[in-house]
């Protein structure tokens, strides 16, 4: 390209401080017209706050912003929808109970007279839907929609107020593989018609897939711009994580020992009464990994919940070390040896509201060395803390720190630690690493591996393919509601584990 | 709860307004039986009901413009108070009864910005908020309160014409205060902004979604602002209502819980006008028909227990029937801007 070339959007020098952290350190970042151009980097590097920025949801303590080549003031995503500039939020920003039409309008209504136009917005769902082939009805309700849906209705919003530049904020963190492949055509689709965006994620594979140009951040800084033909998985992950970074860990084969967890013919009803887990029978044993597979939506969430005592089953039965586990008593589950990751880390995982040291006794704070009778014993709590904040390498201010002040990765250390710092027999992850970073993702597939090898039975979920094939030594896969298949984990590849997913059969060999 | 469903589909129709259909048509039923046995008592409680039901309502509306945006509104009680008070005052000074029903919702209006004041820019919790307010109202009015000042005049009727001639129809609903009138017309106009133009969109989103209605460039505290000072303005409206058409004088506490009812009257009709309309209408029943059993002297029941009806009824309707009435999301939470 050539020396004076006018960008779409470009950022020069750009600092901003919170208390306590430089979160954009003399940021410089360009967009091209039309391309696709992926901001990488680990949970914490400051691409948020640089999009943020951008968007005028923060104020730069210093730098300066162009668009078009011109320089230009962001006080407001007032400004920033003005100059063509939309985001799709990390956090979906649309209201649950509004319809696509009003979520659409927001902010911009058509208006007869003093009337609320909403045949008017209905008709812009429709026009915009057409013209950039992304079908949404616009009269569905938001929080009836699945989260891709929800994703098309956030990326309309922007279209609909004339965005020449996208960024679009870690979009597939919330998608199942089907709907990021969705996404990635709806993505060439816009740049085609002339629309430039910035790509945020920290998923390698995808970003290799798509972009155009890839620019990546630690800790604050750009470290450097690069292209997918000239990057490799590795070298990325080397960029983003500042040293080199295993994407595959290394696990020996498994010894299984005796059956630790046996489900038979388990059938689960989900809110709905839908019988969500509809007849699963499976074993799995000391020293193995089992993962099950499977598209979201399959029946997983309940099952696991079911396993773990969140949930009744309808029929069937739970076996813990030969022992039948009640329903719905997940203490008694704990006490037994169970250790359990669940799929919402904030909603189920800790109390967001608590401190490290009050999360990391969830389950033992009634007992002793943390309890004398009725009374907390507090400096044993706090020793705990600073010993297990130490050994799991949870980056965090101090142990008083609430944990939603956390990043999802040191969050997720948070569950492990606890977890796993009581006697395991049995592990239940579910969708252990998702919305991680690639550091995050190394340390907690380490740990899984490390809890096979000292004997306990580890039952993994998780809709990441690749996760399950480099995890699992033995693979279930789960539509709707049944296990269709079980095999050992070297004897498939990911296409037929794809096509079994889907509820397609194996061709004998 | 939030856009008036499509018509098109019959089963949903039924599905959402069948039980409206059916009660209202039990309630004509009864009506026109009653008045066809006792046509007098009948038409002088459906008239109290109607009357009785006005600070009702307009209490509600003020909550519920308050709380669409998400700032709770537990001052109601103070704001009717003092409203009533300074509407008084001023109809005593003046003489002009115009110009004290302004006096009493400018006053509103003022408490209604204190309380947004407090809560979205102090952030201060709205309980709190409401509470001083309340307390406020009880100390101003009672300190300043001298017993025996008398008004010159109140709101008197208006018949409309011909139609306050139709039988049972005519007294009940064509031949009301001017207030009465204007409770009437508010609880159409609120709906009508809130599910139908721009503002009420917006309102809406900043109760359930702030930070959304931010990211698109809306001002969630110039929408709670106007939304709380225009609801304190309304519960001064029922204030004015209380001492100059009502009763025609100021007593001592004489709001007596009505802003609280007021609340629970929000609640049963889901945060909505109407629903609020008719819930405001059950309630101003149940005291219209307590007083008409403890004056009528025809049962035989204590009448401190008769008194209770109208209370007994709010502590049964949000302790059960209020089914699954859901708050604005955001409800009661202070917005916080970030960078
Ligand atoms: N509103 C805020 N207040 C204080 N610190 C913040 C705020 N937003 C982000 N940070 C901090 O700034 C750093 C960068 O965060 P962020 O931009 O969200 O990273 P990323 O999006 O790359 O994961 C983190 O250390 C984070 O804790
Ligand atoms: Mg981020």
């Amino acid at each position: 390209m050539s020396e004076n070339e006018v960008y779409a959007l470009e950022v020069r020098n750009i600092v901003k401080r919170f208390p306590g952290v430089l979160a954009n350190d003399h940021v410089n970042f360009n967009l091209r017209k039309g391309e696709i151009h992926a901001l990488l980097g680990e949970n914490g590097a400051g691409k948020t706050t640089l999009m943020n920025i951008i968007y005028g949801l923060y104020t730069p303590d210093e730098g300066e912003i162009y668009v078009d080549g011109k320089k230009v003031e962001i006080q407001s995503p007032h400004d920033a929808i003005r100059l063509g500039i939309g985001m799709v939020h990390q956090h979906f920003m649309l209201v649950p109970v509004f319809t696509v039409a009003e979520n659409l309008v927001l902010g911009a209504e058509p208006t007869k007279g003093w009337q609320l136009d909403l045949k008017a917005a209905r008709e812009a769902v429709r026009r915009l839907s057409e013209h950039y082939g992304l079908e949404v009805d616009p009269d569905a309700v938001v929080e009836d929609l699945p989260v891709g849906v929800q994703q098309r209705v956030e990326i309309l919003k922007a279209l609909y107020r004339e965005a020449k530049i996208l960024v679009l904020d870690e979009p597939t963190a919330v998608l199942t593989p089907q709907e990021v492949e969705e996404l990635f055509v709806i993505m060439r689709e816009l740049t085609k018609r002339g629309v430039s965006i910035i790509f945020i994620t920290h998923k390698l594979k995808e970003v290799l897939a798509i972009a155009d140009r890839i620019t990546v951040m630690r800790r604050g800084r750009v470290v450097g711009t690069t292209t997918p033909a000239e990057a490799t998985e590795e070298s990325l992950a080397r960029m983003m994580v500042g040293r080199e970074v295993v994407l595959q860990v290394p696990k020996g084969p498994a010894k299984p020992g005796d059956v630790v967890l046996e489900v038979r013919d388990l059938k689960v009803e989900d809110e709905r009464g839908l019988m969500a887990v509809n007849g699963v029978s499976f074993e799995v044993r000391e020293g193995e990994i089992l993962g099950i597979a499977g598209v979201q939506g399959n029946g997983q969430t309940e099952l696991v919940e079911a396993i773990t005592g969140l949930r009744s089953a309808r029929e069937g039965k739970v076996l813990l070390g030969g022992v039948e586990a009640p329903f719905r008593r997940p203490r008694f589950l704990i006490e037994h040896g169970m250790a359990h990751i669940p799929e919402d880390r904030q909603k189920h995982g800790l109390v967001l509201s608590y401190s490290i040291a009050d999360n990391l006794v969830l389950c033992t704070y009634y007992k002793p060395p943390f309890a004398h009778g009725l009374q907390r014993n507090q400096q044993a709590i706090l020793e705990n803390a600073r010993r297990l904040v130490k050994e799991y390498d949870v980056r965090t201010p101090s142990i008083f720190t609430p944990a939603s002040a956390l990043s999802g990765g040191n969050q997720q250390k948070v569950i492990v630690a606890r977890e796993f710092s009581r006697p395991v027999r049995l592990l239940v992850a579910n969708q252990p690493t998702r919305g991680l970073d690639v550091g995050s993702i190394e340390y907690i597939h380490k740990r899984v591996v490390e809890m096979r090898d000292h004997g306990a039975a580890v039952l993994l979920v998780s809709a990441e393919l690749d996760e399950i094939m480099s995890l699992s030594d033995r693979i279930a896969v789960m539509y709707r509601g049944k296990i269709v298949a079980i095999v050992n984990a070297g004897e498939v590849d990911k296409s037929q584990l794809g096509l079994l997913m889907a509820g397609g059969q194996l061709q004998p060999a | 709860m939030s856009t008036p469903a499509s018509y098109a589909n019959p089963k949903l129709f039924w599905k959402r307004w069948g039980g409206l259909i059916v009660t209202t048509v039990l309630i004509l039923a009864a009506i026109a039986y009653y008045y066809a046995r006792e046509p007098h008592v009948t038409e002088a409680v459906l008239a109290s009901t109607l009357r009785q039901s006005v600070p009702l309502v307009l209490g509600a509306l003020c909550g519920l413009i308050g709380e669409r945006s998400a700032v709770i509104n537990i001052g109601i009680e103070g704001q009717m108070l003092l409203a009533a008070f300074i509407a008084f005052m001023v109809n005593v000074w003046t003489g002009n009864l115009l110009v004290a029903v302004l006096a009493g919702v400018f006053i509103g209006a003022v408490l209604g910005l204190l309380l947004a004041f407090m809560s979205v820019t102090l952030k201060i919790d709205q309980i709190i908020g409401g509470t001083v307010i309340n307390i406020l109202a009880i100390g101003l009015t009672g300190y300043f309160y001298q017993v025996g000042l008398s008004a010159k005049g109140k709101l008197n009727p208006i018949p409309l014409g011909p139609l306050a001639k139709i039988p049972l129809i005519g007294p009940v609903l064509f031949d009301n205060p001017p207030i009465t009138y204007a409770a009437i017309i508010l609880v159409f106009v609120v709906h009508y902004v809130l599910f139908y133009t721009p503002w009420g969109l917006r309102t809406r989103a900043v109760g359930e979604h702030p930070r959304a209605a931010d990211t698109l460039g809306i001002n969630v505290y110039l929408v709670r602002y106007v939304n709380v000072t225009i609801g304190g303005a309304l519960a001064g409206l029922a204030g004015a209502y209380l001492s100059l058409e009502a009763v025609g004088s100021f007593d001592r506490l004489m709001t007596n819980g009505r802003g609280f009812v007021a609340l629970a009257v929000m609640i049963f009709g889901k945060w909505t006008p109407l629903g609020s309309f008719g819930a405001a209408l059950l309630f101003g029943f149940a005291t219209a028909l307590q007083t008409q059993l403890q004056f009528g002297g025809k049962i035989n029941i204590p009448p401190q227990f008769i008194g209770m009806l109208p209370y007994l009824l709010t502590i049964i309707v949000l302790a059960g029937f209020v089914g699954k009435a859901r708050p604005p999301a955001a409800d009661g939470i202070p917005y916080e801007k970030e960078g």
